[in-house]
């Protein structure tokens, strides 16, 4: 499984291939300077520096225990009661990784998606409102409106505009997790994270998702872990490739795909990996 | 630049969830401290109270521990109130133990009954008639018991009917049913491949059932019995409408005796504060404290028994 | 003999074990059920007790029962659930934590009787409230609240912990998540623990026979102003409930019917506890259902 260092030299191959997005018209929103994640003792995030493009699609790639969730929980520090999280997190020039840095505030510009749908025990309406009213929205024609056009971009709205009412505990797995990101644009994030969230879906869902992401593209930028390589080719314009707390090798989707650089990485997107 | 620093102002600005957050950090932290006080006022006033027994009446502990004979309003020959506590510390030791003694094996059987040999009749008549015997108040076990019991025991083997024996009675129907779903729940969470593992290897029900369900269910088993004899310790009101209240070594089962609890409940309203008299019945009442205490302790190192196996 | 008699001996033995306990324990429910059952009457259930003659009802005992009841829910759950909520959603895992969590427990296994002398000499002696409601309400509060801060908590813990991870990524606080998404998808449950808790309170005795008293001074039920003194609402009377009567008739023994008012009184309080039992299953079940269906 694991590929030793010299069998990489031998070849053209490198250890490490990181390349950050330079585009001028998808300037860098987001990155991550010396971060370093523990569990304990236990260090589970080294060398694990991205930068992240505006507008654009990076998929965080890699096997499972490899440290794709660590990273991107500590994005938006929903970490911070779990691991202990060094380093600096650059958000449009503000490290948000600073204690005084009012989390709430933050986790609203930058929202979070999880691997398993988890609506909450409210109506579908309420599920997307709730969070809204408590931030002071309580004009119902606003509410109303927010709803529509959240879910209408989750691609949810054709589907549940009439039952708005019902318990969304009801809904089946694929539109649960559309719900749960009609509830995420709901507050108007500027970044969306994406913990493999079409995980636990079919592979219709799983498609229809895939559409969905694509379109929200246009306002957000996403960030989203996955583990099926086909789901980053067809959706991401960056990806990163995560083993053992590092990232090996960052670069633009077609790179990782058709010609990594680094062994690792190329026996992984090519299936011969483990 | 100038919108980055803006960015950052309202980054750090103290937002109405930060605010919120530590209100109710505060106000659920505040509730949980009450009840720690209350854990530390109940414990530090019987503690007083019990004390002054020995300290401003002068009493000996080991007097107190020892001496057969419970009168504190009477000085002895030599001068020396009578407050020996040694029949009641017998008498609720007695019950407790007996009635465990008896309990256990009904407990136990009924508990594997229900969760080894038929728990689809366990599930559907006795899990529902234990549940719902658990909540009953002790005051109708009394009440039976002075009912049905003491006139039982006195028909079969005369006196007055009131004692042990009667105490016994009740204590091991009122605490069967909590020992019962207790005892339930420790089989319950010995894993289902035991069973099978033992049973594939030719066992029958039985060998597996005693060989490796009961042995790696016993810490479980223990903790429900402990746990049952410390309530059939601290029990009050059902006891004392039995057992005769005589504060006397109880020769036999079927003599009049009395408990902790029972001089307790009889004795508090009728003496008065701060008198000798009064402080004995506190004196009584630490030693309840203690041993509640001391049951606590043992339940906590056998879970700690059973994680280290 | 071998092990496929030994099989049978014991399996049967198994049988006659627990056919025994089944046999004991609804000849108890019977017992109360088939003595006490003929005993209540609408003038049973509402007249006022007679100390000396027969024919007397337990109408003030049933009343103070649930007035007692419902200020000790009052006072005790808020505090149940701040603690509940504290141990399961902020505390770590340290040795304060543990600390407190053991005199949780503590409290939870001493005697009710210890619990009552201390409500004795706090409440009633020192802060002069005498044997009042008031008094014994805080005594049962004091028996109540480790069960239901862990029946809480535990209600707490059917909340899977995405529901959190969901409300924290919306940019709530954890006490907004706690109060917004968990506590309204976990009422069926702690419903459920609440009027078990309650069934609990509603018989015990030996918390109440030095706290609200072994008297029960009539009541004028058209007269709702809690400050007089014959006024169903005063905190400040005593209060024997129907499980201090029970004991109290047959330890004094002065009513020439006791033992029918007895019988009355313990089907009555099995009653209660059956109808607990029964609603918190229901309307645990119902809410539930009510939250999750479409
Ligand atoms: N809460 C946690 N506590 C301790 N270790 C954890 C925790 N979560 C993850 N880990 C460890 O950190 C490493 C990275 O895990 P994770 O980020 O979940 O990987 P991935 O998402 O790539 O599968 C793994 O070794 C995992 O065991
Ligand atoms: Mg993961």
């Amino acid at each position: 499984m694991f590929v030793s260092n010299d069998v990489s030299t031998t070849g053209t191959m490198q250890e490490r291939h990181i390349v950050q997005p330079r585009d001028a018209q998808h300037p860098i929103v987001l990155s991550t300077e010396e971060l370093h994640v523990f569990y304990g003792k236990k260090e589970a995030i080294y060398e694990g520096d991205l930068q992240f493009a505006r507008n654009q699609i990076t998929a965080l790639i890699g096997p499972s225990g490899s440290g794709k969730s660590t990273y991107l929980r500590s994005l938006n520090r929903m970490n911070d009661r779990i691991a202990t999280v060094t380093g600096r997190i650059m958000y449009r020039g503000v490290d948000i990784n600073q204690p005084d840095i009012d989390v709430y505030e933050m986790r609203r510009r930058v929202g979070m998606v999880f691997q398993r749908p988890n609506p909450f025990a409210k109506s579908i309406y309420d599920n997307i409102a709730f969070a809204l009213r408590l931030r002071g929205t309580t004009d119902k024609h606003e509410l109303d409106e927010i709803v529509e056009t959240s879910l209408k971009q989750a691609a949810l709205w054709n589907q549940v505009k009439d039952d708005l009412n019902k318990s969304a505990l009801a809904l089946s797995g694929g539109q649960a997790q559309r719900l749960c990101i009609a509830r995420a644009i709901a507050v108007k994030p500027d970044i969306l994270l994406l913990d493999e969230p079409a995980s636990a879906l079919d592979p219709v869902s799983t498609s229809q998702l895939e559409d969905t992401l694509l379109e929200l593209k246009k306002q957000y930028t996403i960030i989203i872990v996955t583990h099926n390589m086909q789901q980053a080719g067809r959706i991401s314009e960056y990806t990163a490739f995560f083993n053992q707390g590092r990232v090996l090798e960052y670069d633009t989707t077609s790179h990782i795909f058709t010609n990594p650089q680094v062994q690792i990485t190329s026996d992984y997107v090519s299936g011969n990996f483990g | 630049m100038k919108t980055t620093q803006q960015l950052e102002k309202q980054l750090k600005r103290h937002s109405k969830a930060a605010k919120l957050e530590i209100w109710g950090k505060v106000v659920s932290f505040s509730a949980l401290l009450l009840i720690v006080a209350v854990v530390v006022g109940i414990i530090g006033f019987v503690a007083s109270k019990g004390i002054a027994t020995f300290t401003s009446n002068h009493v000996n502990l080991w007097d107190f521990l020892t001496e057969k004979k419970w009168n504190p309003g009477i000085t002895d020959a030599n001068g020396k109130p009578e407050v020996g506590a040694l029949p009641m510390i017998v008498g609720s030791f007695l019950i407790t133990i007996l009635s465990a003694i008896v309990a256990t094996p009904f407990a136990i059987g009924t508990a594997v009954f229900m969760n080894e040999i038929s728990p689809n009749k366990g599930a559907k008549i006795l899990q529902p008639v234990t549940e719902l015997l658990v909540g009953i108040p002790s005051v109708v076990y009394g009440f039976i018991g002075l009912s049905v019991v003491v006139p039982a025991t006195r028909a079969i083997f005369g006196g007055s009917g009131f004692g042990v024996l009667s105490g016994t009675c009740v204590l091991f129907v009122m605490i069967l049913p909590t020992v019962t779903s207790m005892s339930v729940d420790a089989l319950r969470s010995v894993p289902r491949y035991y069973r099978e593992a033992s049973l594939a290897l030719g066992a029958t029900q039985w060998q597996t059932i005693y060989k490796v369900v009961l042995r790696a269910a016993t810490p479980g088993l223990m903790t429900a019995v402990v746990f049952g004899m410390a309530r059939a310790f601290g029990e009050a009101l059902a006891v004392q409408m039995v057992i005769g209240n005589a504060a006397l070594m109880p020769g036999s089962l079927v003599d009049p005796a009395a408990t902790l609890t029972s001089v307790l409940t009889t004795g508090i309203g009728n003496t008065v504060m701060g008198s000798l008299q009064n402080n004995a019945l506190w004196s009584l009442a630490l030693v309840l404290l203690l041993m509640s205490l001391v049951f606590n302790l043992i339940i906590r190192l056998i879970g700690r028994k059973g994680r280290l196996q | 003999m071998n092990s496929k008699t030994q099989n049978k001996i014991a399996i049967g033995t198994l049988y006659g074990v627990a056919g025994l306990v089944v046999l004991i324990l609804l000849a108890l429910l019977g017992y109360i059920l088939v003595s006490g059952l003929p005993q209540l009457s609408w003038h049973f259930l509402t007249a006022p007790a007679k100390a000396f003659l027969k024919g007397g009802g337990v109408g003030v005992q049933l009343y103070n029962s649930f007035y007692l009841l419902i200020l000790a829910m009052l006072i005790s759950f808020p505090i149940a659930l701040g603690a509940a909520i504290y141990l399961y959603e902020y505390a770590r895992d340290n040795w304060v934590t543990t600390t407190i969590r053991t005199a949780i427990e503590i409290l939870s296994s001493l005697p009710s009787v210890v619990v009552g002398l201390f409500g004795f000499l706090f409440f009633v002696v020192k802060l002069r409230l005498g044997f009042s409601i008031l008094s014994g309400a805080f005594a049962l509060t004091f028996f109540n609240l480790p069960l239901l801060t862990r029946s809480i908590e535990d209600s707490l813990r059917t909340i899977d912990l995405s529901q959190r991870e969901g409300g924290l990524a919306l940019g709530l606080s954890r006490w907004e998540t706690i109060t917004r998404v968990i506590l309204p998808a976990a009422v069926p449950s702690i419903l459920t623990g609440v009027i078990l808790s309650a069934g609990r309170v509603f018989g015990e005795a030996a918390a109440l026979i030095y706290t609200a008293g072994q008297s029960a001074p009539a009541l004028d039920f058209t007269d709702w102003n809690p400050f007089n003194i014959s006024s169903p609402l005063n905190p400040m009377r005593p209060a024997e409930t129907l499980a201090v009567h029970i004991w109290k008739i047959n330890s004094e023994g002065i009513m020439p019917d006791a033992k029918a008012i007895s019988s009355g009184s313990s089907a009555v309080l099995v009653l209660a506890i059956l109808i607990f039992n029964f609603a918190a299953r229901y309307l645990g079940k119902r809410l539930y259902k009510r939250l999750t269906s479409a």
